[in-house]
């Protein structure tokens, strides 16, 4: 890179003026990015409810009665209750993460990062044991409305997940190496922006999709 | 059997025969045809599917409401117009001018043009609503009722008879009575089409797994022709219909002869079209009444020589035409379902049209 | 140098755009908002030539009935692609262009708040457009209309890649959207110079903002519905699959909730473009500044609430049917509230008609009956006689082309000379004008009578006996007017660039921030960050000193373009110093993120990752290379990683 202007200092930017709003840019673009993937799952949630119980055929989520003949719902609530609290208790610890980087505390900081990707992982654990069960009882993707609307809003919520625990890890290195510190501690709490956006998000969908019949 | 001369009405818009005059290619024709319209009148002769010449009281309704919109909408229009030519003359930048005056706002205008469209808009609102309920009530317990089916690319309409116990099937004709309102369940087949016929009113989207309707009287017996108006695919644009209106009696006589099985055939040649049709490849999708055909995704051909055209309206139904149909849909269709029947010799096609033109 | 009026020859140094560095790789690597603006802008135009030649086609198939030049698939394919093309391929992105190169100047920003994700933006866009514009030149474009209404769109009635281009291909256009709409969002709330309030912004900034607003929102919708779509055709799923319990309805839904604001997407910049023109050659501040800035904001907020006008046929019940319809009615209000503003700011002016007041006034009056045809719509009985017509072509045409083209060509030949340096000819651009609204009218306004005398949308031939025959003739002789028309502007661009008369930093003698800088702008934008104090800072701060409106930055040593005998423009010789004109010294101290190549290696990796699917549904040995989308996901990831971490930007 033999730009004229990069022979300066690199780290110099326009939007290290204060912003006019007096808010991070970085912390902006997330609160927006944020407000689009609202859409995003709630037009995957809305699916879902428009089509709860217009599978055709079973395996249907919950014990369900047709044409006189009764099919056991194929959910398991108490297992994926467990995994909604190890999520949960993923954002604890990120938030202790992002206090342990606010003050300067580089070993805790990392391992706090490193606990809060392992709770994700676990719960992305139980979810593909979760998947693995159903595709074993007969539910695929192409099987019913309920495969079908049940596997894309979770697995896109699955996928946000995943890319957390990447996303986490990364930083984990990162504060590891002392690459971000106090000073930086946005970084922290933009990733902590995400990780409990989507957390709230299974929070709708947990109930939506497991509590409500 | 012809349906007697005088019950049966006259088809006002044969489809292949008198082509119309070139009169309409002339540049200035629309201008003049807008003038026409302005003043009140549709041009039936030359817009055969204009809705300017609503003939049930649905139309009549829609055309209404849609010529108060539009008369207002030329009064705003005319407003913004003029003033624009005003200030564009009246304000125009000369020499030596002095700076305007800075006006930066006046809240007392703002806030009368932000009213003056509201009433407008209330004007138009309150006969919307009205009109859109009015149109949707339930149909009367004497109201016809007839399914329709949108396929690709064809109208299936279907008629209970005997009491409900037996259906008549047309294709991309239908039929129906003066003075009887008329109640049609609309559905989709395959994909999503759209009915209309503009001289009886609006349009209505044939929906898989959805039940539409609409319902309308009419008093004036004709042939209305109307054509799908949401894109269905390939041959969208060749999927047309004609709505046939006939007096009581001539619909009563028209229901009776189509409730019969089909006519059987009077010589051996007509027999050994019947032979062909019914033990060829016709019979995978076809039915005809009266014979061991079946089929149920092409049209019921029982009283195809009924129809005043073929392939969904695009044809005149005439032995040439009908020919090269069976010889090649697709050619005629692009698209089509129904193959082209290479096995088929010229020999074979010209016994299959002569049965196919007595299932009178 | 002493006020003289004369045409002015081209100078022997022509400044054109001077960035610090030139040749392709600087192209490649910038993260310059100016030159992503200019590569969006090219990019896009040459997009919506290749649109008016699809609209070209499709006319000369329609000019005579039965006619058989193009053929039901081919044309299907053309129709179809004329609206993708025109949308997601030409307009969105020509809007991008003004957003990008304008909008910074506007609020005193040295770039936008993410240069890189503006190249990344850009890059996928490039992409993925390239990507769909393949399946034209395969004559395997999509064929089901840019509204796709499922079920057509389902495997059992759509074999083949046609719909499978319409599905990947959009699903990376609208990143690139929704990533571009981002950083304008930060932009304009984070960047603004100080004093510059939001109740400061110029009206077109304000109109970026909601633009952007509604693209972050609308176009996640449709990613998910496409998303879904893609699920049935690739996976098998059944969401809009009537067959097996599904509901083509549910994308209707999904679509328009997407498509309306869509729409507003494309008119609502321009309301701001013409916000801008109208008061600098009125020379009269905007009337009533805080109205329009807030019909604007009420346009976008109602524009979400009337998805379903578009389905009065559909069948949705009495209830919802009166609902849309009332609510669609009530946007007419901030909608005719803006017209209204814009006459009173005329009224009492000093008016010059240059080609961008002319194209400017031409959007009003065309929006105008636009939007009377939409208010004649919203009377949902009505409009069951007027959907799915030729009826609603007309309107939609003096929406898009009417007002979001003529917009766009206010903008243009006002902006023009800021990004270049040089104006855009006149007498060409009174050519292009005049062509332009003699072809429109004489396209778009017969298809209004089509319509109501029965002619459907989106058919490939009409019977000659039904009375369509001569104003079908006369709408085709209209599109080739247009598109002469479009040429002359082309060969204008082309022309000017090099060797347009030299504009200086402020031809209009325009009250807004960037006009207070050099043309082009040096890489910096502003030497120092000014300190805004009211709406039209070159007016009302300057014309304290000077004791009246500048009809250009200095009042001395001014040239004067002549059109007609009225003056159109007042230059600046270039060469004289400006107020604002740096020195090198303290163009020094000015740091500029670096350039980067991640943005075009990430937009690579995305978009071969949706658009190497499309091998899925070719059989034979090409089937194999939608293993690509695997090293699409490996390069996104990588570019992500590189992205992220890449020295010397800090995000």
């Amino acid at each position: 890179m033999d730009h004229a202007a990069a022979a300066t200092l690199p780290d110099a930017h326009p939007d290290h003026l204060d912003t006019s709003t007096g808010v991070d840019s970085r912390k902006l673009a997330f609160w927006t990015f944020i407000g689009s993937e609202c859409l995003l799952f709630g037009t995957l949630i809305a699916t879902y409810m428009v089509y709860k119980g217009a599978s055709r055929v079973p395996p249907y989520p919950h014990d369900t009665v047709v044409n006189g003949q009764a099919y056991e719902g194929i959910l398991d609530i108490p297992l994926t209750s467990l995994s909604t609290f190890i999520l949960l208790m993923s954002s604890v610890a990120m938030v202790l993460a992002l206090s342990a980087v606010q003050r300067g505390d580089r070993a805790w900081g990392r391992n706090w990062l490193i606990i809060t990707a392992a709770l994700g992982a676990t719960f992305l654990g139980f979810q593909v044991y979760e998947f693995n069960h159903f595709y074993h009882a007969g539910l695929k993707l192409s099987t019913n409305l309920f495969g079908a609307t049940f596997f894309t809003l979770t697995g896109f919520h699955g996928a946000h997940v995943t890319a957390g625990v990447i996303y986490l890890l990364t930083l984990a290195l990162l504060v590891h190496r002392g690459r971000i510190g106090p000073e930086k501690s946005i970084t922290v709490e933009i990733a902590g922006l995400y990780w409990h956006f989507v957390d709230v998000i299974w929070i709708v969908i947990f109930p939506l999709v497991y509590l409500i019949r | 059997m012809p349906i007697p001369v005088g019950l049966m009405p006259e088809p006002l818009h044969p489809v292949d025969t008198a082509r119309m005059k070139q009169r309409a290619t002339l540049g200035w024709a629309p201008l003049l045809a807008l003038l026409a319209t302005a003043c009140g009148g549709g041009d039936r002769e030359r817009y055969p599917m204009t809705v300017y010449d609503p003939k049930s009281d649905f139309a009549r309704t829609l055309l209404d409401l849609q010529n108060l919109t539009l008369y207002l909408g030329i009064g705003v229009g005319l407003l913004v117009f003029g003033l624009i030519a005003y200030i564009s003359l009246r304000f125009r930048h000369r020499p030596e001018q002095p700076d305007p005056d800075q006006v930066h706002g006046n809240t007392r205008l703002e806030l009368a043009w932000t009213l003056f469209p509201a009433v407008i808009l209330a004007i138009i609102a309150v006969p919307t609503v009205q009109t859109i309920f009015e149109t949707q009530r339930k149909p009367p317990p004497n109201a016809l009722t007839i399914d329709v089916v949108g396929w690709q690319w064809w109208f299936e309409f279907k008629y209970p008879v005997n009491g409900g116990r037996d259906t008549v099937r047309t294709a991309n004709e239908v039929h129906i009575p003066t003075g009887q309102p008329i109640h049609f369940r609309m559905t989709g087949g395959d994909v999503i089409h759209n009915f209309w016929v503009p001289q009886m009113g609006g349009k209505r989207y044939l929906i898989p797994n959805h039940f539409n309707s609409i319902q309308f009287t009419t008093n004036e017996p004709g042939v209305y022709l109307g054509q799908c108006a949401e894109f269905c695919g390939e041959s969208h644009a060749l999927m047309k219909l004609r709505l046939i209106v006939h007096t009581p009696e001539g619909y009563a006589r028209w229901i009776q002869n189509e409730a019969r099985p089909a006519a059987e055939p009077l010589d051996s040649a007509i027999l050994i079209g019947k032979q062909k049709v019914t033990q060829g490849a016709c019979a995978g999708c076809h039915i005809i009444k009266g014979t061991q055909m079946v089929g149920r995704t092409g049209p019921d051909l029982t009283h195809f020589a009924q129809r005043r055209t073929l392939a969904a309206g695009i044809l005149e139904n005439n032995a040439h035409n009908l020919a090269a149909w069976v010889r090649n849909a697709p050619a005629v269709k692009p698209g089509s379902r129904m193959p082209a029947m290479p096995q088929l010799s010229e020999q074979d096609i010209g016994y299959i049209v002569a049965y196919l033109q007595t299932l009178e | 140098m002493s006020t003289t009026t004369h045409t002015i020859p081209a100078p022997a140094a022509a400044p054109g755009p001077a960035p610090s560095e030139t040749g392709l790789w600087s192209w490649i690597t910038t993260v310059d908002h100016k030159r992503i603006g200019i590569m969006y802008g090219v990019t896009a135009f040459l997009f919506f030539l290749i649109g008016g030649l699809q609209a070209v086609l499709i006319r000369t198939q329609l000019a005579v009935p039965e006619n058989n030049f193009l053929g039901a698939d081919v044309y299907n394919q053309m129709f179809t692609m004329h609206a993708l093309t025109m949308i997601f391929l030409a307009l969105m992105p020509l809007t991008s262009a003004f957003f990008n190169y304008i909008v910074p100047l506007q609020i005193g920003a040295r770039d936008v708040a993410f240069p890189r994700l503006n190249a990344l933006s850009y890059w996928i866009y490039l992409f993925g457009a390239l990507f769909l514009i393949s399946s034209w030149f395969l004559r395997l474009a999509p064929n089901v209309g840019w509204f796709a209404y499922a079920n057509l769109t389902e495997p059992a009635y759509s074999q083949g890649v046609n719909v499978d281009f319409y599905v990947l291909g959009l699903q990376v256009l609208g990143l690139a959207s929704i990533i571009a709409s981002l950083n304008f969002i930060v932009t304009i709330l984070n960047l603004r110079a100080p004093g510059m309030r939001l109740l400061r912004m110029p009206v077109f900034t304000w109109m970026a903002l909601v633009t952007s607003v509604l693209i972050v929102t609308a176009m996640a919708i449709f990613t998910i519905a496409v998303t879904q779509l893609l699920f049935d055709r690739f996976f098998g799923t059944m969401f809009f699959d009537p067959s097996k319990g599904g509901d083509p309805v549910l994308w209707q839904h999904l679509f328009w909730m997407f498509g309306h604001p869509e729409v507003y997407i494309l008119i609502v910049p321009m309301l701001g473009m013409v916000s801008d023109v109208i008061p600098t050659f009125s020379r009269k501040p905007l009337f009533g500044y805080n109205v329009v800035v807030f019909s604007g904001i009420l346009i976008a907020w109602l524009g979400w609430g009337v998805w379903s006008h578009h389905q009065f046929a559909v069948g949705l019940g009495p209830i919802a049917e009166s609902f849309f319809a009332v609510s669609t009615m009530l946007i007419a209000i901030p909608t005719g509230v803006k017209v209204f503003n814009f006459l009173a700011t005329m009224w009492g002016g000093s008016i010059r008609f240059t080609t961008s007041m002319l194209f400017a006034v031409g959007f009003i009056l065309m929006f105008t009956i636009g939007g009377i045809s939409g208010v004649m719509h919203s009377a949902a009985p009505a409009d069951l006689q007027q959907t799915d017509t030729y009826f609603v072509v007309a309107h939609l045409h003096y929406v898009f082309f009417g007002g979001t083209v003529l917009g766009l060509w206010a903008g243009m030949y006002y902006w023009f000379p800021k990004v270049s340096g040089r104006l855009l000819d006149e007498r060409l651009g009174q050519i292009h004008f005049w062509g332009t609204m003699v072809g429109m009218n004489l396209t778009f306004f017969p298809m209004h009578f089509l319509g109501l005398y029965g002619m459907p949308r989106r058919i490939f031939t009409f019977s000659a006996d039904l009375g369509f025959n001569g104003m079908n003739l006369l709408a085709t002789v209209g599109a080739y007017l247009i598109a002469i028309s479009t040429l002359v502007l082309t060969w204008n661009l082309v022309r000017s660039w090099k060797r347009g008369q030299l504009a200086g930093p402020n031809p209009w003698g325009a009250p807004t921030l960037e006009w207070s800088i050099p043309s082009p702008p040096p890489d910096y934008n502003f030497l120092e960050i000014p300190t805004v104090r009211s709406r039209m800072p070159l007016w009302e701060e300057d014309s304290s000193k000077q004791g009246g409106i500048p009809h250009g930055r200095a009042q001395e040593g001014m040239d004067t373009i002549t059109l007609g005998g009225t003056r159109v423009a007042e230059m600046e010789f270039p060469d004289e110093p400006s107020l604002m004109d740096p020195s090198e010294a303290h163009a020094d101290h000015i740091h500029l993120p670096p350039p980067s190549y991640w943005p075009i290696i990430l937009g690579f990796g995305i978009s071969l990752l949706f658009g190497a699917l499309i091998f899925r549904h070719v059989t034979g040995p090409l089937h194999n290379l939608w293993y690509l989308s695997f090293v699409g996901f490996v390069t996104t990831l990588v570019g992500i990683f590189g992205f992220a971490l890449e020295p010397g930007h800090d995000h």
